[in-house]
């Protein structure tokens, strides 16, 4: 009898390269993307090395973390920026690499554009040297974080010297109640192991709620899958992945496509396959989430509240008291009882069409607090045209939010979309780190739901009980 | 890469759980396209006030721990973003070596193609580590790659694991794309089995 196999071993085996005596084994990478950030002293090190771009064709890059969400053509003012978006632009030339610029129709964060652009398919391996690379794990290939000194390694050599993660198994059984989605699935899971609960693994995740979400569902939960410390997450394939890929610019066309949706149809996990560590997630248990700390494992149902620190101990206790500190907020505190001045949806986990569906769905006919500022960041041009074509942004310029041009933005702001000391934002990226949206800024991490609501409420509010017009 | 045999060196205590990449090089500096000059920028909004000043309270401008090389820390070190540039700015700064209980993998990976050590000791061992530094002015302790061990004078010793190729490159300070390299034909042949994509569209 064949051995079995999970999905995550399937696709390291069929890209194993070498597998040298004494050495991590050497794994063949289908898809680099690269960006603005972490590649331009990879370049340097090709060009001090005498070594070129080993494949073009499996290379693509954009900018996304430093552009500002100003109407494009508006110059950048921060001088750094554009050096590094320029570094970008001038490596792309003289290595060969296809660059979707500023400028571009196709632009977006890169992990918004590889799957819309088709580049992104099952059983692929993919990297980037940015950790959200697992987002595209959604589309059942493996797909993981990566340096600067890895990025000059798989530009030099198409190649890995990688060790062998662990797999561990998410199963979600039973179904996302309404105005619950993969964010509140997400943060849920993380909240239950850990931000380090995953370390080492690569998690599939399996069960019927996970078999219900649509692509862009998908995404977003394997999109959070590094923030419990994964190497990188994963869903298995099926109709809703081939429906998606379809026909998208870089998918295999005609006969291609046909033998291509057979041999992904065998990626699933085998019946039996055996994974080093398993979880179970109950759907149905879970609420809208809000986060109240400085990491995305802080988190409480909105229903609930701050954490009590006294019957805490050790370094959790420690760490408690830190993040509420710095947070500004009292142990005990109602959740939907904080007060926000800040609304950012965006980000490579929630700028999708589906996230700005949401959102607007939220927001329509009614009107943004007047004491807080919101802005909407689609993760793509194509999702921003898409979007005005559908009519949510007037959804969302009627309802008082800022409605901008496509990149990472406030999620990490490294543009200047930033919060100042102080200011508490309902965000619908990944990170609540401190000082991650600004130096001194409170983020608290919610769906694209949750943060339209919060933004008109002017307070966290459960969006189960939402008022839609 | 530089090679990293042993290091002796003053032992600095952060006493934090969860340092993210974030907290090690927040994200204004990234912009830089060298990979140098990082350390300036190290745990840039811990170690200074928004004013620029320094913040006397946080235990790298504590005149004691001047000068260390070594960074103990809590779990889950280096956890976030992947950003090479943390490993940057703690080498640049002066560190060779941190020592936790777990680190997130990126930053672990990113560590060993900079001859820069994650040393992972069990959660006792860096609770005792954390106490002598911060009890014993001076607290030297030695990383000895060799041995794969901790050890200090006071007869504190502690082995670590390292993956043995992994550790064959630090020890050596070899260059790992060369290494891949010499796989050439493997990999031409791989890409001879696999088609290639097209990106004329």
């Amino acid at each position: 009898m064949p051995e079995k196999k999970t999905l995550f071993e399937k696709i390291w085996d069929a890209h194993l390269v070498a597998e040298p005596a004494g050495r991590s084994p050497i794994l063949y990478i289908d898809l680099h993307l690269v960006h603005e950030v972490t590649s331009p002293q990879a370049f340097d090190g090709l060009r001090a090395a005498g070594r070129k771009v080993r494949q073009t064709a499996r290379t693509v890059a954009t900018v996304d973390h430093n552009i500002p969400t100003e109407p494009r053509g508006t110059p950048i003012t921060d001088a750094i920026a554009a050096k590094q978006i320029e570094a970008l632009q001038k490596n792309c030339k003289e290595f060969g690499v296809r660059l979707f610029d500023m400028d571009s129709p196709d632009q977006g964060i890169v992990h918004v554009i590889g799957p819309e652009l088709g580049l992104t398919q099952p059983g692929m391996t993919i990297v980037c040297g940015d950790s959200h690379t697992s987002t595209h794990g959604a589309f059942g290939s493996l797909a993981f974080g990566i340096g600067t000194s890895e990025v000059e390694h798989v530009l030099a050599t198409q190649c890995l010297a990688q060790q062998k993660p662990k797999t561990m198994k998410i199963d979600v059984r039973g179904r996302l109640a309404q105005g619950v989605g993969a964010k509140d699935l997400a943060l849920g899971m993380i909240g239950q192991i850990g931000t380090d609960g995953a370390t080492g693994h690569v998690i599939e995740y399996a069960g019927e709620a996970v078999r219900g979400l649509s692509m862009e569902a998908r995404m977003t939960l394997c999109n959070m899958s590094i923030e419990a410390g994964a190497r990188a997450g994963m869903i298995a394939p099926d109709e809703t992945t081939f429906a998606y890929v379809k026909e998208k610019r870089f998918a295999p066309q005609g006969r291609e496509w046909e033998s291509a949706v057979e041999s992904w149809g065998k990626l699933p996990t085998d019946d039996g396959a055996q994974f080093d560590k398993t979880v179970e997630i109950d759907a149905a248990q879970l609420s809208p989430f809000v986060t109240w700390g400085t990491n995305p494992g802080m988190v409480a149902p909105v229903t609930g509240r701050v954490p009590e620190t006294g019957n805490l101990n050790g370094s959790d206790r420690s760490a408690t008291e830190l993040a509420l500190q710095y947070m500004g907020l009292e142990p005990g505190k109602r959740i939907d009882e904080i007060d926000i001045d800040r609304v950012f949806i965006g980000s490579c986990t929630n700028s999708r069409i589906e996230d700005l569906r949401a959102a607007a769905q939220v927001a329509r006919g009614h009107r943004v607090s007047p004491k807080v500022r919101a802005m909407v960041v689609p993760g793509s041009q194509a999702i921003k045209r898409a979007a005005e074509q559908e009519g949510l942004d007037r959804i969302f310029l009627d309802a008082g939010f800022e409605w901008r041009e496509s990149g990472c933005s406030m999620c990490l702001g490294m543009n200047p979309d930033i919060l100042q000391p102080g200011e508490r934002c309902a965000s619908t990226s990944n990170r609540n780190f401190e000082g991650r949206q600004g130096r001194g800024g409170r983020t608290h991490l919610v769906s694209p739901m949750m943060a339209a609501a919060a933004a008109i409420a002017g307070h966290f509010t459960d969006v189960r009980e939402w008022k839609f017009q | 890469m530089k090679p990293f045999t042993e290091h002796r060196g003053l032992v600095a205590p952060l006493e934090r759980v969860n340092v993210d990449t974030d907290q090690i090089i927040p994200k204004q500096f990234l912009k830089r396209i060298e990979r140098t000059g990082f350390g300036q920028f190290l745990f840039y909004d811990w170690r200074f006030g928004a004013d620029g000043k320094k913040n006397p309270d946080f235990v790298l401008h504590n005149p004691r721990y001047e000068g260390a090389s070594i960074l103990v820390a809590g779990k889950n070190f280096g956890c976030g973003s992947s950003r090479e540039h943390a490993v940057w700015a703690l080498a640049d700064f002066g560190f060779r070596a941190v020592i936790s209980s777990s680190f997130a993998d990126i930053f672990a990976n990113n560590s060993t193609k900079n001859g820069f050590l994650a040393v992972r000791l069990t959660e006792d061992e860096v609770s005792e580590i954390m106490r002598r530094a911060s009890e014993v002015e001076g607290y030297q302790i030695t990383v000895d790659l060799q041995q794969s061990e901790v050890r200090d004078d006071q007869g504190f010793r502690a082995k670590f694991h390292l993956d043995e190729f992994v550790r064959h490159c630090l020890l050596n300070g070899l260059d790992d794309i060369g290494l891949t390299l010499q796989h050439e034909a493997e990999i031409a042949a791989y890409e001879a089995r696999h088609a290639q994509p097209e990106m004329q569209h």
